[in-house]
């Protein structure tokens, strides 16, 4: 049962738990994988890991990887933290990256949005600078955090390859300077 | 797949039961007991409002996150034999979802008379955001994909569905804060509100900022306190104390696809309410247009201006612009939340909202107003505060109300009554 400490939590991925299980895995292994329907008819991806398929109610699946890039479809900046170790980084982003794999299917409103923090290169929680560079249009890529074996978390930085949007969309209002 | 429901049919039951009593306890913070005790203060209340004896209430149902006392408690301390209750896990939006099984429950024939309430020691015990109990749980399963990202509370994890409204239509801050402003007059002339202080749209957005777009002003009260409303058949509504209010349509926890990562489905601005419309307003036989106040819950500023929007009080995309208005201030056109709500009176998950609209429809508004020999309110519709010759919040010849319940950006419920 893969469990560990991270940022004041415990985090555990239950023996039972198939899907998060090999989701997990697979992150540990520093690689991005997602369930891909078998069903000839639909073969679409979803996320968050799942025991059926949302479009066809399939449940047979094979684990794909998947190019885990995309760009910033919305985002939530937290400055009041709750959780105690999340208080030390606060400043701290919540982001929605819309994968360019799927975008737009099976509708155009459809797309597999995977959540994560904003963090710098190297896997910190990223600083207020850095922070205030990023928004809604941002182009970034996934890196690991290792908590456990076979459990790591995914999160996103700033795309260095990428061409990035020369203002990506912020809240409007920057209290206090951050 | 609602397109094709009949609902002239007699099995909508429109119009068909009501709310004959209302009740609940001081919105407060640090209550000094349980919500047992809270429980049996507001639905005594509730029992007082209707003069109903305990012998003629036989059902009784409350909801909760783990943080109450359940109904055969409650109904043992008052003396109620039950014939049926339901103790059910949720938050907002329960409340009008469990005001349709109610009537589903004596259609069937399982009880006559249910009392729904929900207790809380919502500041003292349990806080909604996950602080003190909540904030030490162990992350496993879904949450691993949420909580584990610091992406708990209601504010964290609603901010991108609000953060993408404001890209996609260019809503401003300032627009938003009309909401918390509006419901401030509102609680100003409610003396049961905790924060009866008018606010400006510069105290809100000047107020500290918790998660974006979310300032401290854009966030609802957390308090203690319990409410409670009575239900039964229109044929002995009029057996009781007051005007009942009558129900004609209720929609329950809808949801968009996938609530557990909502996002999946845009457009992510787009909330249950636009579901919900296709449902409440073919039941209730009417329209947005015929709908005179509503209650659009405000867990937060956004949350109603979501909702508002999604049922078609106004254009997509144009939510900023009605909330901001005045239309929802009372003296419009439409007011909203005429209590203060969530931002000001007090944190119920709906309850309050309800029992607001109730009064309304009965003409009964518990305001500043003097009170006549015989008991009855004598409204002087001046909303100004009380020190200014104000306190009045009873909306002018009010016939039809609409509650707008929400759990989250991907679910809720509705509630349409008429004056009876």
């Amino acid at each position: 049962m893969p469990q560990g400490e991270y940022l004041g939590m415990t985090l555990t991925v239950l023996d039972l738990d198939n899907e998060n299980l090999a989701y997990f895995q697979h992150c540990a292994d520093h690689e991005f994988h997602l369930q891909q329907c078998v069903n000839p008819e639909c073969g679409l991806i979803r996320y968050p890991p799942g025991t059926a398929c949302p479009w066809c109610s399939g449940r047979e699946f094979n684990w794909v990887p998947v190019d885990a890039r995309g760009t910033v479809h919305s985002y939530g900046e937290v400055h009041h933290a709750i959780q105690p170790a999340f208080r030390e980084r606060a400043p701290y982003m919540i982001l929605l990256v819309e994968l360019d794999t799927q975008s737009g299917v099976p509708t155009e409103h459809e797309a597999l949005r995977v959540a994560g923090n904003l963090v710098d290169a190297d896997g910190n929680f990223a600083k207020p600078d850095l922070v205030k560079q990023v928004g809604i249009g941002s182009r970034m890529r996934m890196v690991f955090t290792d908590v456990a074996d076979g459990l790591a978390m995914p999160h996103w930085t700033l795309d260095e390859e990428a061409d990035q949007p020369e203002s990506p969309w912020r809240y409007p209002q920057e209290v206090n300077g951050v | 797949m609602t397109t094709d429901i009949d609902t002239t049919a007699d099995k909508y039951l429109r119009d068909k039961y009501a709310i004959i009593g209302i009740g609940e306890t001081t919105y407060t913070r640090g209550s000094g007991m349980t919500t047992r005790g809270l429980g049996t203060w507001a639905i005594k209340n509730a029992m007082d409002d209707a003069g109903i004896p305990a012998s003629e209430i036989d059902g009784m149902m409350s909801y909760s996150g783990n943080d109450s006392t359940a109904s055969p408690m409650l109904a043992g301390d008052l003396g109620i034999r039950l014939n049926f209750y339901m103790d059910v896990q949720g938050g907002g939006s329960s409340s009008e979802a469990l005001i349709g099984l109610a009537i589903g429950a004596i259609e069937a024939g399982m009880c006559e008379t249910v009392v729904v309430f929900r207790s809380m020691n919502g500041y003292s015990q349990v806080r909604i955001g996950g602080t003190g109990a909540r904030a030490s749980v162990p992350v496993g399963g879904d949450a691993l994909h949420s909580a584990a990202y610091g992406w708990f509370s209601a504010g964290q994890n609603f901010s991108p569905t609000f953060m993408r409204h404001m890209y996609d239509y260019g809503t401003t801050p300032e627009q938003v804060a009309m909401v918390k402003v509006i419901h401030s007059e509102h609680a100003s002339n409610n003396p049961k509100a905790y924060y009866k202080q008018r606010v400006t749209v510069e105290d809100v957005v000047n107020s500290r900022m918790i998660c974006k777009p979310l300032h401290l002003l854009d966030c609802c009260v957390e308090t203690d306190n319990a409410t409670a409303l009575i239900i039964t058949s229109v044929d002995k509504a009029y057996d009781y104390k007051n005007t009942p209010a009558r129900i004609l349509g209720v929609a329950g926890r809808v949801c968009k696809p996938r609530i557990d990562m909502h996002f999946q489905h845009g457009p992510i601005s787009t909330v249950a309410g636009y579901y919900i419309k296709d449902l409440i307003y073919r039941n209730a036989g009417l329209g947005p247009e015929d709908i005179q106040c509503t209650g659009a819950y405000d867990a937060f500023t956004f949350t109603s201006m979501l909702q508002l929007e999604d049922y078609g009080f106004c254009e997509k995309g144009e939510g900023g612009d009605y909330v901001s208005s005045g239309i929802m201030r009372l003296g419009g056109e439409r007011p909203n939340n005429t209590s203060g709500g969530h931002l000001c009176e007090g944190y119920t998950h709906g309850m309050n909202m309800i029992i607001e609209n109730v009064r309304q429809l009965r003409g009964e508004v518990d305001d500043y107003c003097p009170t006549d020999a015989n008991g009855s309110k004598q409204h002087t519709f001046n909303y100004a505060e009380p020190s200014q010759g104000g306190g009045c919040r009873q909306v002018p010849d009010v016939t039809i109300t609409q509650n707008l319940g929400w759990a989250m950006p991907g679910t809720g419920s509705s509630l349409i009554m008429r004056q009876g």
